[in-house]
């Protein structure tokens, strides 16, 4: 049951939702649609479900094009961000609701709505009704009724942004766990960094109705195709830098470059952990302001020059390393993404 | 919910201090002519009370006008009911916002439309010498009859009903429509297994208001049918007025009575339903 995406294109009037994509999902991968608000990722999952429509281009599942098919009749459970239980019906009927379209017994029905919502963790939740459910509750709920006529791909928009961070959590790794065991291949759209990375055998990240890469959580994270992709993912630091060459030369290190760099003058982009932090009297800046973690410590240094960096250090050494002390800062050797030059050393914390 | 509690909680003596007033107010003007209403309909001629009057309105003429006007009422009502449901459901999933509120405008003027002025633009129009009646030929009588007062009525019953139903049409989620579509159902089904199910209490509470305006409606069928059309509202008029008769007027009270306790009866069916599925919509 794969799905593969072939150059879809939308427009809104003059907004280009989708401009091109192109993608495939293999056989009963979890993928995470990850982008900013606006970047079109729910336009590409209501493409696959049959909401929207493709100017051009074509959705194909399990080989077969199904870009003109309608919605009732594509084999896709879908999950909404809120609110899209039947408010009519009771958790029961809500998850038999597509048995029920289909004409099968009751029997079928209260058995099959019994075992799913077992499956989801709310077995003899049957006879409550959706205003009876707190919203981790409701979205469990649509997951089970998601999964009732056992669809070839699980289409999840945002299930989980309209709860509370534990819940979040919780839900997003039952989520995983079921995914895992049913087999099913899943694409689950959120703007949450952290999210994408923790459930998803792939992540795509998406800007402006593209791709700009697509690869597992490890590799988006570490080996970032495109400067969006390394900002987005993650917390980056930028640094002035001057090219020269194959290396660059930043904070008075050269460390090698990883692609080109669009110009001399660059920022250089470095995650927290890869920056090192050390006491020293006469180092070139000071602690601005620590922030405690558990395993580890955020540290915000204030440069001499002008200008931030944020710093991730041990936890046990978060007492050593006090706001205010005088520190040295340097860079772990190793392959650094540029960018075109920007302001003077500003961290870029992730959206979401 | 909240809400719920909330007043339930502040239901001992201030909350009751409060609406002191209101309440007064409501007693002085429901209260009062409800009380002279009961007593008259049950006082008979010659003095002392009983049944007299009540049953007389049992029989004919008043039977037959009761009889027209729950007809004529639900008429209206059931059709008001489905042609404004129909229209509010086009005129929103219209794009136009330019559309939904020149449709919505007009139904707050057209629903208040009513009285004698009523009257005259249909009898201007549909009357034995209107515009359209001339032009098309249709001779005289079409408008003067339980059909034609029925159309008038709904003239403002549909756009009444417009601006009842559309708060509820808008509170249908799209995401209910599109996860009856993503499981398998049609259109139709959507709207057989939710959508109606959860407007029902919406549909039905227009009907209410459709019936209750058709039902007490009195100066355009008079200015339009007289006594052509026999109305329980014409009845009352005219044994009040002592136009035929006089001494009746405490047939009219025991009329007035058989008034109120239909309407009490409509309202009985429709508050349960409106009370179980207020929040759905909320
Ligand atoms: N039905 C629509 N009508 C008009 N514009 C839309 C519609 N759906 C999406 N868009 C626009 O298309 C772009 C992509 O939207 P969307 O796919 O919802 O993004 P995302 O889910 O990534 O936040 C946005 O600019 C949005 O405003
Ligand atoms: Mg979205």
């Amino acid at each position: 049951m794969t799905v593969e995406l072939r150059e879809l294109r939308r427009s809104f009037g003059g907004t280009v939702a989708l401009d091109g994509l192109s993608l495939t999902i293999e056989q009963g991968e979890l993928i995470a649609f990850l982008g900013p608000s606006g970047c079109g990722k729910t336009t590409a999952l209501r493409c696959v479900a049959g909401f929207e429509r493709p100017d051009t281009g074509a959705v194909f599942i399990d080989g077969a094009d199904v870009t003109r098919v309608p919605a009732n009749r594509r084999d896709a459970g879908m999950v909404f961000q809120s609110y899209s239980l039947f408010p009519n019906l009771n958790v029961r009927d809500n998850v038999a609701f597509g048995l029920r379209v289909r004409r099968r017994s009751a029997d079928e029905r209260h058995s099959r709505a019994a075992e799913l919502l077992e499956l989801v963790g709310l077995g003899g939740f049957g006879e409550r009704y959706p205003h009876q459910l707190s919203g981790g509750q409701q979205q469990r709920v649509a997951l089970a009724r998601a999964l009732a006529l056992q669809p070839k791909v699980l289409l999840l928009d945002e299930p989980l942004s309209a709860l509370d961070a534990k819940v979040r959590v919780n839900l997003r790794e039952e989520i995983r766990r079921l995914q895992l065991e049913l087999g099913i291949t899943t694409i689950f759209v959120t703007h949450d960094q952290e999210e994408a990375l923790s459930v998803a055998d792939r992540v795509a990240v998406l800007k402006s109705g593209r791709l700009e890469q697509v690869a597992p959580p490890a590799e988006v994270y570490d080996r970032p195709a495109t400067p969006f992709v390394a900002e987005f993912v993650g917390t980056m630091n930028h640094l002035p830098g001057r090219v020269s060459g194959e290396t660059v030369e930043v904070f008075g290190q050269t460390l090698p470059l990883d692609g080109t760099a669009p110009g001399a003058e660059v920022d250089v982009l470095v995650r927290p952990e890869a920056v090192r932090v050390t006491p020293s009297g006469d180092g070139r800046g000071f602690i601005l302001a620590s922030s405690f973690r558990g395993s580890i410590a955020r540290l915000r240094v204030q440069l001499d020059g002008g200008g931030e960096v944020l710093a991730d250090v041990p936890g046990h050494e978060a007492v050593r390393l006090a706001p205010g002390l005088k520190v040295d800062v340097t860079l772990v050797e190793r392959p650094v993404l540029t960018a075109p030059r920007t302001a003077v050393a500003a961290p870029v914390e992730p959206v979401g | 919910m909240a809400g719920l509690t909330n007043s339930r909680r502040r239901g001992g003596g201030a909350g009751w201090l409060a609406a002191a007033p209101l309440l007064v107010v409501t007693l002085i003007a429901f209260g009062i002519p409800t009380v002279v209403l009961v007593v008259g309909a049950f006082s008979v001629k010659g003095g002392g009370f009983g049944f007299e009057n009540l049953s007389a309105t049992m029989r004919e003429p008043y039977l037959g006008a009761l009889w027209n006007s729950v007809t004529l009422s639900a008429v209206v009502a059931i059709l008001g009911a489905v042609l404004g449901a129909f229209l509010a459901q086009a005129v929103l999933t219209s794009r136009s916002g330019l559309l939904r509120e020149a449709v919505l405008t007009a139904s707050g003027v057209l629903a208040n439309f009513g009285g004698v002025p009523l009257a005259f633009i249909w009898i201007a129009t549909l009357g034995n010498s209107g515009v359209v009646t001339a032009a098309l030929g249709l001779g005289s009588g079409v408008l003067y009859n339980f059909w034609g007062l029925a159309l008038v009525y709904l003239y403002f019953s549909v756009p009444l009903m417009v601006l009842v139903i559309a708060p509820a049409l808008d509170g249908l989620k799209p995401q209910w429509r599109e996860a009856a579509l993503n499981n398998g159902a049609s259109t139709w089904q959507f709207w057989r297994h939710v959508g109606i199910p959860v407007l029902g209490p919406a549909l039905l509470g227009g009907a209410v208001l459709l019936f209750g305006g058709a039902f007490a409606a009195y100066a355009t069928a008079a200015a339009m049918v007289g006594a052509s059309v026999p109305l329980v509202t014409l009845q009352i008029a005219d044994a009040l007025t002592g136009n035929v008769l006089i001494g009746y007027e405490n047939i009219a009270l025991a009329l007035s009575l058989d008034m109120i306790v239909i309407a009490l009866l409509v309202m009985a069916v429709y508050l349960p339903l409106q009370k179980r599925s207020s929040r759905w919509l909320a």
